[in-house]
């Protein structure tokens, strides 16, 4: 029943924007649902932290990790959905989006949500693909919203190179099902309960084919390298919103479907084969999300090459395979997810103020907008990873268990990339809050609410940074999970 | 084993794999997608020849879903987009169309090869003819790389999904729910990218501005 009541709320709101012209009424309604999926998936967090299992009707299925991504995608899905009716409200006040638009990008968002909420309560690992697939066509919509020609050409791109990604993961899943087809056991369904049990006799060279397909496949989707190249067009055209979803949760759930299966392989093939493939796509995306923040000109670019080093580094926590390691590893989703949306929300609100995200034009944000930029501020601080916000425990916790896997070349790796991300945003970022002041601006006197929300984002991030203590035993769990 | 069976499986396969070189070979638009309309329904008579011979209910379902959506929604709904666009011939890809058949030829060897292990975990008549849909994927994908305007784009993109569809038939009987729905999210997606011709024709009266513009880099 809760897992049900979880996925019908937003599928719900979906059906009152589609029957329902834009009315800033709806917006509101469709951030109190994200409020009460938030509520339903801490109340699920309780329910799985033992390690017992929700089910119903043999379709929707939540352990502890299905619960900490509920909890993630509804804590973002709060942030954008809230801004949400805030910026349609203005942009339309202002001509710049009409109201069949404003509807249209309300009703993608309901569906992009709905669709990452299936993709973790699904039994099915077919099922999760499909919502995968889905969450393209629905954000492909959301990034084109402006419907300028460089909105045009990010969603073309995304549409065509995701497509093929994740046609790449499903074949990846055909060649898993077929081995599970013939390992014995009579189960034919793609239940990832019915593939665990079976794991351990499935045939290792075609589990070793679909494996390799599923991690280049989902691994398009959470912008690993060397399919990321439409990750920083998509998140710097899109919406502040829509970014925000994209780059604080969308990212993170294709890379839960990459947990699901990297436990599989484990187990058919032993941890050296998952171990070798991922530290290779995320010591890639790690180096390569360094170099492009070294000369970065855009505030926007910034934060998706940010998001790449972060989904680099979880890919290497992954490959780790500890339960001490994929704790971390959900830990850092959780922190990344809030604190990324955070930032993209507050770079939107600077879009809109100062007309660019170009870091040379803007600068001494800090004295002129005092509210918007220490949000924006501190949110760096966290990105950066410095106490007391969760990102530096959970890097560190990754590191530890580097280590103690032997592996501490990697770790020497990381901190040397670390080391020069942490030199250049903080160069852009201190030319942005403190640089000289160059023109005058009118005074902010809108938008204190929505800046109120992005500060209890940000305290629930460092709160989550001194002590984990309500989620320790869910993350412990939902570790313990996915590392056989 | 039945005659007619191994013979009507090998056709519907081969046919698969025949209309997705010969979209190499073809130029004209309105050409290719009937070509791309012959395989969804060739992809479905593999499906329903599988069903029949193994009595399931639920594969013959999802072989008349493949037929009619790939068979006739999709391509009739890029023959429209056809028609709006009268530009489209492929008019300068990126490997000319004899390089590109020889690259076709090379692919499918390449396919049998790569396909042998796959095929020894359950040697049979229908998964020894997973090499066509490997092929086919790989010619979808050489379609993707080496041509430039955005029908052929997504019809390289179609022939990677007919492709793996035909893998799942092949080697699993389909995977349960997912090929059906991956063949509805097809049709999603070719309605989505229509929808970014017609805007972005209106806006600068040329489809090539949208596959070929270079606004965006670091």
């Amino acid at each position: 029943m809760l897992l049900v009541t979880i996925v019908a709320i937003p599928l719900f709101m979906t059906l009152v924007t589609a029957l329902n012209p834009w009315r800033a009424w709806i917006g509101r309604l469709s951030a109190a649902a994200n409020v009460a999926v938030l509520i339903l998936g801490a109340w699920l967090g309780v329910q799985t932290m033992s390690g017992a299992r929700v089910a119903a009707a043999r379709l929707l299925r939540a352990d502890s990790l299905s619960a900490v991504m509920v909890l993630v995608i509804a804590a973002v899905a709060v942030l954008a959905t809230s801004f949400s009716a805030h910026t349609m409200g203005r942009e339309i006040d202002a001509g710049a989006t009409t109201r069949r638009h404003a509807r249209q990008y309300l009703l993608w968002l309901q569906v992009f949500i709905s669709a990452m909420l299936i993709a973790v309560l699904s039994a099915n690992l077919g099922v999760v693909w499909v919502c995968v697939e889905a969450t393209t066509i629905a954000t492909t919509f959301l990034v084109s919203h402006r419907r300028t020609s460089g909105a045009f050409e990010a969603s073309w791109k995304y549409v065509i190179i995701c497509s093929v990604g994740i046609a790449l993961a499903f074949l990846g899943t055909v060649l898993i099902y077929y081995a599970q087809l013939h390992a014995g056991a009579g189960s034919t369904s793609l239940n990832w309960t019915s593939l665990m049990a079976v794991a351990r006799q499935l045939n290792p060279a075609v589990t070793r084919l679909g494996f390799a397909f599923v991690v280049l496949g989902y691994g398009t989707k959470v912008g690993l390298v060397p399919m990321h190249s439409w990750l920083p067009d998509a998140h710097s055209q899109a919406p502040a919103p829509v970014s925000a979803l994209m780059s604080g949760v969308l990212l993170s759930v294709a890379f839960y479907a990459l947990l699901r299966f990297r436990a599989v392989a484990e187990l058919a093939l032993g941890p050296s084969f998952p171990r070798t493939v991922l530290l290779i796509v995320g010591v890639a995306s790690l180096v390569v999300a360094t170099a492009a923040l070294i000369a970065q000109r855009d505030l926007k670019r910034m934060l998706a090459y940010s998001s790449i080093e972060h989904m680099g580094l979880m890919a290497i926590g992954a490959a780790v395979g500890s339960p001490l390691a994929v704790a971390a590893v959900l830990l850092h989703i959780l922190g990344h997810g809030v604190t990324k949306a955070v930032l993209f929300l507050s770079a939107g609100e600077i879009y809109t103020l100062e007309g660019s995200t170009e870091i040379s034009e803007l600068s001494g944000l800090l004295t002129r907008r005092p509210a918007l930029g220490s949000v924006f501020g501190v949110g760096l601080v966290s990105l950066l990873a410095l106490p007391p916000f969760s990102l530096f425990v959970s890097e560190l916790t990754m590191f530890r268990a580097e280590v103690d896997a032997g592996l501490a070349w990697v770790v020497a790796l990381s901190l040397a990339c670390l080391a020069v991300i942490f030199a250049s945003v903080l160069r852009h970022g201190r030319h942005v809050l403190l640089g000289a002041r160059e023109r005058a601006t009118p005074a902010d006197s809108r938008g204190r609410a929505t800046i109120a929300v992005l500060v209890v984002a940000l305290v629930l991030v460092a709160g989550l940074g001194l002590s984990s203590w309500p989620l320790s035993p869910l993350l412990w769990h939902a570790a313990h999970l996915v590392t056989p | 084993m039945n005659a007619a069976y191994v013979a009507a499986l090998q056709v519907g396969a081969g046919v698969v794999l025949f209309c997705a070189v010969m979209t190499l070979w073809r130029r004209g638009v309105r050409t290719i997608v009937s070509l791309l309309g012959v395989q969804g329904l060739a992809l479905g008579a593999v499906a329903l020849v599988l069903g029949l011979h193994e009595r399931n209910a639920a594969l013959l379902a999802s072989g008349g879903l493949v037929v009619i959506l790939k068979g006739v929604v999709i391509p009739g709904v890029l023959l429209r987009a056809s028609r709006l666009d009268p530009l489209s011939r492929e008019t300068r890809p990126l490997v000319n169309v004899p390089a590109s058949l020889v690259a076709a030829a090379v692919l499918i060897v390449l396919s049998y090869v790569s396909s042998a292990r796959l095929t020894s975990l359950a040697p049979s008549v229908a998964t020894r003819l997973v090499p066509l849909g490997v092929a086919t994927i790989l010619v979808g994908y050489f379609m993707l790389v080496t041509r430039r305007r955005a029908v052929s784009k997504i019809v390289g993109l179609i022939l990677v999904d007919n492709g793996i569809a035909l893998v799942a038939y092949l080697l699993t009987s389909g995977v349960p729910f997912v090929v059906e729905m991956g063949s509805s999210i097809d049709v999603l997606l070719v309605v989505v990218v229509l929808q970014f011709l017609l805007l972005s024709m209106r806006r600068h009266s040329d489809v090539d501005a949208l596959t070929e513009r270079r606004e965006l880099h670091d």
